[in-house]
């Protein structure tokens, strides 16, 4: 890790105003991530893991969405207290983000070369035959076949996997320091989805950026990341160095999670371990420990008051106020 | 591409032939065409028979049709009544671009009855198109992007409103306050009587004048509804997930609207403005009546009036042709703008 | 921070499902979903208010008010004696929306009916079938709506010309006219529900529904009413809606132009047909019923346009 993070985020909260109430997406995160560092952000669907990035992008539509507090520090930058112009500037050249599905993240009826060169053209100044040019690059440096015949066609015409690639190019195309990466396998097959994470590791690499890779699922995270942060109903419920998660995880949530993961290595008779309870209610105000109603360690105290995300041991924070192994208070 | 145009000619072809069959059939019931003919005189009735012959309305329908469409050229009609068919007829028939002659104007050929005409309403409706779609454009999407912001709702109530309105009444209302009654009050008013003043002759600036009110009647309708349209493909593609994307790369705002936004909004509408096109015709006759517009409505009706079946399935054919043609115009620029559709 | 006013694109899963309220049944979300829809209630509400107008002014003001010339009084602009006026040849213009109107409402629900019963009938058939009747019928369907309904109604209007001749029902005289434009509304507007609710069959037709009941032998009749038909009345409602809004502006459209109901019928969109002859002198010749028609074609619009949303079962948060 390093000493100034590149990436800094301070107690964020991200509602949402709708019809039938408030929605309470993020509810005071607060982490770090370092430059070249790869950060994977670990939930289920709902838990404000996307909301989370996307609010720091600030591309949350106001309204009826509203960054109700928090600060979001690029190299020491608050992100929420520029003008839109000046974030215009910031994305896509510090900062990138890509999609869950390329289908829909790419626009139909713009080739991909154009759509490739948007971003050199205005964030690097370059002309049309330039931009052409690196864009014929970068669908090079994703391994996309024939770059310069792929680059007048559409997003139609590619496969999933391409699609995939392309948008990686796309993100990439003015080198950002930060990728954000939005449950970027998740739509695509298990071949495909190792092919991208390869690429991916192999790109992080060659230009040192770093990376914050948001995902459901703990199987992708394994071979990826080098911290975790676990996140649920809009908090983060435990943060720690990868093998940490796996092998001595703190919080009853993340255990959980690892229980439901089907093994190999299990017998096969044993049933399915699945986390009782329902999904929060994100339209209720937070109050109490949000995992409470569905956590088998829970105690009166975890109602009453939500713990504090604090250090319990070396790199290894939790929000908790039971001690897993025990099971008694800390 | 071509063999699809082609495909859609051919298939085009047949209906036509339909509809000019029916068409037809209902024409024949619309009164007595001599009676038209003869004008105010009462026809003799060995006249009558003579005409009669002439014009094979003796012989049976389909012949009628037959002659109506290939002509008569090549057949005889008995003209001096002893039983034995003399004169070649002198029609080409519709298929070789012969329309027949007006039976009210004697002995003009309906093409260029409606030649003459066509030009006036053409005119109206180009004009009335183009407003119709800059105008919708500008509105639908300044909705769009302030979406329930009170100039949205206000917008929205209003073209709800004008396109629940009949033409006649928008028409008569607008007259009645920028003719009638900026007249009354000494403000300069808009003509309401045909296209130009005759005093001062047919100029560009007469007739152009003249327009206004018309064009307004013309397009009110169908702006009301496009902006209606146009606000909600705009506000889907600008709901897409592309339109994130294209914010994540840090793009100006103005090229996200019109270049990511409006680029997939639009197709969807130029279709509809093809298919809708044609059908202008329909406000044209309300339109051409009430403000005196010497065009092919007012055409159509007063010939309609007096039975002048032959300029009436002129005007009628013309239409199905045009509708059947726009048709196939408007699926082509959709598979030749959609690039989904061109490449594979 | 900017303000743009974009939609929200989904971000959030909302478990609406599982919340503690009772489940609301189709009905009910059906109702409340209207309800929000303040135009549709507007729309419904003024038509409830011409409908009285015209149905219930009749137990004021008699037929024969209606119709009684004094070529004395004509052109006089609205008064107490005459509220609205009277028209060309002194009749009371009042009395003549009044009945009028009941003529003209008439006309926009049967021709409606004629509609629905001609498409449903023809749309279902060439939607569940399929193959060459289908291919017949499009073509029929196809050749109506290819010329501007408006053309055809006058051809037809011409055609028909005064064929019928006036009718006598529980003591009132109507133009055998009326029964001819009803008609003839009714064919030109087939076409469109008939396209609609082929296109519900051709999709339905292949529901999983569909092929449970054939394959415990279900009767073709059967299914066609009794399976695909009550899933697809929703765009048939709405578009029944909407039908007699355009059967009202279609006869006012026909009968403004000269060839619509004929006297000693009123309708209001008779009553505006020389009006614009006297836009300078007597406004209230054609404002009147102008208003009338626009009134109620807007209301029925507003409402049809409630109903579409309340009945889309797509979306179903309330």
């Amino acid at each position: 890790m390093e000493h100034i993070p590149l990436l800094e985020v301070n107690d964020l909260r991200t509602r949402f105003h709708i019809a039938e109430g408030t929605v309470y997406a993020v509810n005071g995160v607060s982490f770090r991530a370092g430059e070249g560092e790869t950060l994977a952000v670990v939930g289920e669907s709902g838990c404000g893991k996307s909301v989370t990035m996307l609010s720091v992008m600030r591309l949350i539509p106001i309204p009826p969405g509203e960054i109700a507090s928090g600060q979001a520090l690029f190299r020491q930058r608050d992100l929420f207290k520029i003008t839109e112009n000046e974030m215009e500037h910031v994305r896509g050249r510090e900062m990138a983000m890509i999609f869950q599905d390329p289908m829909t993240a790419l626009n139909p009826v713009l080739t991909i070369g154009r759509q490739i060169g948007e971003a050199l053209r205005t964030h690097l100044g370059m002309n049309e035959q330039q931009a052409q040019e690196r864009a014929t690059d970068l669908l090079a440096q994703v391994g996309i076949p024939d770059p310069a015949r792929r680059l007048t066609e559409y997003p139609h015409q590619f496969s999933g996997g391409m699609r995939q690639r392309a948008m990686i190019a796309m993100s990439l195309a003015c080198a950002p320091s930060l990728l954000i990466a939005d449950e970027p396998t998740t739509a695509l097959d298990v071949t495909i989805q190792a092919q991208i994470i390869e690429l991916i590791k192999r790109l992080r690499d060659e230009l040192g950026m770093a990376i914050i890779w948001i995902t459901h699922d703990l199987g992708v995270v394994a071979g990826l990341a080098e911290r975790v942060n676990v996140m649920y109903s809009g908090f983060i419920v435990e943060e720690a160095v990868v093998d940490d998660i796996y092998e001595n995880p703190l919080h009853p949530y993340t255990l959980a999670l690892l229980e439901a993961l089907p093994r190999v290595d299990r017998r096969r008779d044993r049933r399915l371990r699945s986390i009782h309870g329902a999904p929060p209610n994100l339209l209720i105000a937070p109050h109490g420990c949000p995992f409470a109603p569905r956590c088998e360690r829970v105690i009166e105290h975890c109602k009453a008051e939500n713990p504090p995300l604090e250090l319990v041991a070396p790199h290894h924070k939790i929000a908790c106020w039971v001690d897993v192994t025990t099971g008694k208070p800390r | 591409m071509t063999r699809y145009i082609i495909r859609r000619l051919l298939q085009a072809i047949p209906l036509l032939f339909i509809i000019s069959m029916i068409l037809f059939v209902l024409m024949q019931n619309m009164g007595d065409p001599l009676a038209t003919m003869g004008g105010r005189t009462v026809t003799k009735s060995a006249d009558r028979e003579r005409l009669s012959r002439q014009l094979g309305l003796d012989k049976p329908i389909y012949v009628q049709y037959l002659y109506w469409l290939i002509g008569n050229d090549w057949a005889k009609a008995d003209l001096d009544g002893d039983g034995i068919p003399e004169t070649p007829g002198t029609r080409k028939g519709v298929l070789r671009g012969d329309f027949g002659t007006s039976l009210l104007n004697r002995g003009v050929p309906v093409t260029k009855v409606i030649g003459d005409r066509l030009p006036n309403t053409l005119l109206l409706m180009v004009t009335a198109e183009l407003v119709i779609i800059v105008g919708s454009m500008l509105i639908g999407i300044y909705s769009a992007l302030n979406q329930y912001s009170t100039a949205d709702n206000i917008i929205s109530t209003a073209t709800f409103f004008l396109y629940s309105l009949p033409i006649f009444f928008f028409a008569l209302v607008v007259m009645y306050i920028f003719a009638v009654n900026f007249k009354r009050w000494g403000l300069p008013y808009l003509p309401t009587v045909g296209m130009f003043e005759p005093q001062v002759g047919k100029t560009p600036a007469q007739v152009a004048w003249h327009m206004v009110l018309p064009v307004a009647t013309l397009s009110f309708v169908y702006f009301a509804a496009y902006s209606r349209y146009i606000r909600s493909t705009m506000l889907e593609a600008m709901g897409k997930d592309y339109i994130r994307t294209a914010k994540a790369k840090g793009l100006p705002r103005p090229e996200i609207i019109y270049i990511h936004g409006l680029k997939n909004a639009a197709l969807p509408i130029v279709t509809v403005v093809a298919l809708d096109l044609p059908f202008l015709l329909g406000g044209a006759l309300v339109t051409e009546r009430i403000f005196a517009w010497p065009g092919t409505g007012r055409l159509f009706l007063d010939h309609l009036a007096r039975n002048d079946t032959a300029v009436v399935m002129g005007l009628l054919m013309m239409i199905a042709v045009a509708v059947v043609l726009f048709q196939i115009v408007a699926d082509v620029l959709y598979a030749w703008l959609d690039p989904r559709i061109r490449y594979k | 921070m900017e303000t743009t006013a974009e939609k929200p694109n989904g971000i959030v899963q909302l478990p609406l499902d599982e919340l503690e309220t009772p489940p609301l049944s189709l009905g009910q979300l059906t109702w409340r979903r209207f309800r929000r829809h303040r135009m549709a209630i507007f729309g419904g509400v003024s038509l409830i208010l011409i409908f009285l107008y015209s149905f219930g002014g009749a137990l004021f003001i008699s037929e024969a008010e209606a119709n009684f010339t004094a070529t004395g009084d004509r052109l006089q602009p609205p008064s107490r004696e005459h509220p609205m006026g009277t028209d060309t040849i002194g009749r009371d213009i009042m009395a003549r929306t009044i009945y009028g109107g009941q003529i003209s409402i008439l006309i926009g629900i049967t021709a409606m009916i004629v509609e629905v019963l001609l498409g449903v009938t023809i749309g279902s058939m060439a939607g569940f079938f399929g193959g060459k009747l289908d291919s017949l019928l499009m073509r029929m369907t196809e050749a109506i709506i290819v010329i501007p309904q408006i053309f055809l109604l006058l051809v037809m209007a011409k055609f028909f010309g005064g064929s019928i001749p006036n009718i006598t029902i529980l003591g009132r005289t109507f133009s055998g006219s009326v029964v001819i434009i009803i008609v003839i509304i009714g064919i030109t507007s087939w076409p469109y529900l008939a396209r609609i609710v082929r296109a519900e069959f051709l999709s339905l037709k292949e529901n999983e529904f569909v092929l449970a009941a054939r394959a415990t032998g279900t009767s073709k009749r059967e299914i066609i009413f009794r399976h695909i038909l009550p899933n697809s009345m929703a765009p048939i409602i709405v578009a029944a809606t909407l039908g007699v809004a355009n059967a009202i502006a279609a006869e006012a459209y026909i009968s403004f132009l000269g060839l619509g109901v004929r006297p000693p019928t009123a309708t209001w969109g008779n009553m505006m047909e020389s009006a614009y002859n006297y836009i300078e002198s007597a406004w209230w010749l054609w404002l009147f019923p102008g208003f009338l028609i626009s009134m109620t074609v807007l209301s029925i619009n507003f409402l049809g346009d409630g109903l579409r949303d309340a009945l889309d079962p797509h979306s179903r948060a309330a």
